[in-house]
């Protein structure tokens, strides 16, 4: 999986998670708390569609690394291809 | 015991804040068993047929009531926890509501699901107390969805903003009446939740009632693969080195499950573990319904969506004396909401909600029982026009075709809520614990209120004390 990829999985997660949002126009390295209308209940929504949809585990700890869409791609792209390289 | 079916989650009563916490669990893959006593599911907000028609239970209006595209508020928050598309729950606003006091609604203050209204009422009527009523609004907005300052009173609160005691129970009066468990004042994190949800939110309502929701709710839980047993009461939760071990259900059957969430009220839910505590003080209700051959507006009524009456210069909100306390009251038309054009209810509903004694009503012989209700039916109602415009005598009871009316003890038949409390008892318990590790409180005595609010309340509770409890294992 690319950068890319990764980044288009969460924006799906987040396009069924709020679907009242405007995802058009999501700057990848601006945290998306900054320019989306989400909450603690949403970013927990995306680690459990996360883990729920592809099987990653994402601890309490490392939620800060789901800040942006970059910081996602940085941090999930190698889960997503250790999930791809063990299967 | 250990041939009985296992779960994830068990959840106790078939509410709406049991199924959104079920909606959620099965989501995420839990395996999750909504168990209810009744057949239809909804607790307090169900609905029920009578003579061909269906009514809703309690439901006057949902409240948290915000347009498509305003973020950040309950509604919103729901519909993306549930994954509930908004138009799926086709909510349609009110036309406007007013406040009336004084022996004939002298002195009225009218709102709507635009706050400016009623700034603009209090601005007019209250001159002098505008800037305070615009700092508690101001307040109410800071405070975060979930309510502060839990245990504090909101007079005192609101008695640092105003002087003007008239416009305290004016204001307070809808807050009190659509959801406070407390007599005389409120928790103040209670009358936060309460301002926002329907003053600076607002009411609405779908064109066939509650049960548009129900169903999307019924929908959503069947598809996420949750499963559901009607007419299967839990009979009692069997305690184990301080966790639910198991629970029995009225036809003896025994299930277990690692985490049960209950939305049938903390002392029902107490009395479940056999730990029955001293009943608390509850607030019950009587409601009459007429159902009319007319638009209420057609009869002469105009188009209030609801009117908050009561005819003296205090407003009592407490367990009345007698068997209902005829000066204050809810008065309810279901047809008075903007359904879009050609749209609208096939008959006119006329509804009126007081508060009523629940020991006064219970024990009754049968016949006493329905003569009280047949005497207090016309008083109700009686007491309830005074604030609305004068009709020709014998006008209502000639386009009445149908009426029913429901006393504390309806309410407790139906719901199992201990003498028929709607909101549950003064004391919540906002983290849902209860005296067993693994059972959690969700619904009215967890602390949130109207529908919206139970919703609200089952999704936190099942996200805070199974989702994350699992996430951070």
């Amino acid at each position: 999986m690319t950068n890319d990829e990764c980044k288009k999985a969460v924006l799906d997660i987040i396009a069924d998670i709020a679907p009242d949002e405007d995802l058009s126009n999501v700057k990848p390295e601006v945290r998306l708390r900054d320019q989306l209308q989400l909450d603690s209940m949403d970013f927990l929504d995306i680690v459990m569609e996360l883990r729920k949809r592809h099987g990653i585990e994402v601890p309490e700890a490392d939620y800060i690394r789901l800040a942006s869409l970059d910081s996602c791609a940085e941090y999930l792209t190698p889960k997503f291809n250790a999930l791809a390289a063990k299967s | 015991m250990n041939s009985g079916t296992q779960y994830d989650v068990a959840i106790i009563g078939a509410g709406l804040s049991g199924l959104a916490a079920g909606i959620r669990l099965a989501h995420f893959g839990k395996r999750v068993c909504i168990f209810e006593r009744h057949n239809a599911a909804g607790g307090l907000n169900s609905f029920y047929s009578l003579g061909g028609r269906k009514f809703d239970v309690g439901l006057h209006a949902v409240t948290n009531y915000v347009p498509a595209g305003v973020k950040g508020t309950p509604l919103g928050k729901i519909l993306r926890q549930l994954r509930i598309d908004r138009d799926e729950f086709a909510l349609c606003p009110q036309k406007g509501s007013r406040v009336a006091f004084g022996p004939g609604g002298e002195r009225a203050l009218r709102f709507s699901n635009d706050f400016a209204l009623l700034e603009s009422e209090v601005s007019a009527q209250f001159p002098g107390q505008a800037d305070g009523f615009r700092r508690i609004a101001a307040y109410v907005r800071d405070t975060p969805l979930a309510g502060a300052g839990a245990g504090a009173s909101a007079r005192a609160f609101i008695r640092e903003s105003f002087t003007d005691p008239l416009l305290e129970d004016m204001l307070l009066c809808p807050l009190m009446f659509y959801g406070s468990a407390r007599e005389e004042d409120m928790d103040l994190g209670q009358f936060s939740i309460m301002f926002r949800a329907l003053y600076l939110e607002g009411f609405a309502r779908p064109l066939e009632g509650v049960r548009v929701m129900m169903r999307v709710l019924l929908e959503k839980y069947r598809q996420a693969g949750g499963e559901r047993r009607m007419k299967c009461g839990v009979r009692s939760i069997v305690e184990r080195e301080g966790r639910a071990a198991a629970l029995v259900l009225d036809s003896g059957e025994e299930i277990q499950a690692t985490h049960v969430l209950s939305c049938i009220g903390a002392a029902e839910t107490d009395a479940l573990m056999g730990r029955p505590r001293e009943t608390a003080r509850t607030l019950g209700y009587v409601e009459t319904i007429s159902v009319l051959d007319r638009a209420p507006e057609a009869l002469g009524w105009g188009d209030d969506t609801i009117v908050f009456f009561n005819d003296s210069d205090r407003f009592d909100y407490k367990d009345p004396k007698g068997q209902v306390d005829l000066r204050s009251g809810i008065i309810c038309f279901p047809n008075n909401f903007l359904y879009g054009k050609g749209r609208g209810l096939s008959e006119g509903l006329f509804r009126v909600t007081c508060l009523a004694n629940y020991e006064a009503w219970a024990k009754l012989p049968e016949e006493v029982y329905r003569a009280d209700k047949a005497r207090h039916f016309a008083q109700i109602q009686a007491s309830a026009m005074r604030f609305l415009p004068r009709l020709e005598p014998g006008a209502l009871p000639a386009a009445t075709v149908a009426t029913d009316m429901f006393t504390p003890t309806t309410v407790e038949k139906y719901t199992g809520h201990f003498r028929g409390a709607i909101y549950g008892s003064p004391a919540k318990h906002p983290d849902g614990r209860t005296g067993l590790a693994n059972v959690f409180l969700c619904g009215t005595d967890q602390g949130m209120l109207g529908i919206v609010g139970s919703m609200l309340s089952g999704i936190s509770m099942a996200n805070l004390h199974v989702l994350r409890a699992a996430q951070a294992a």
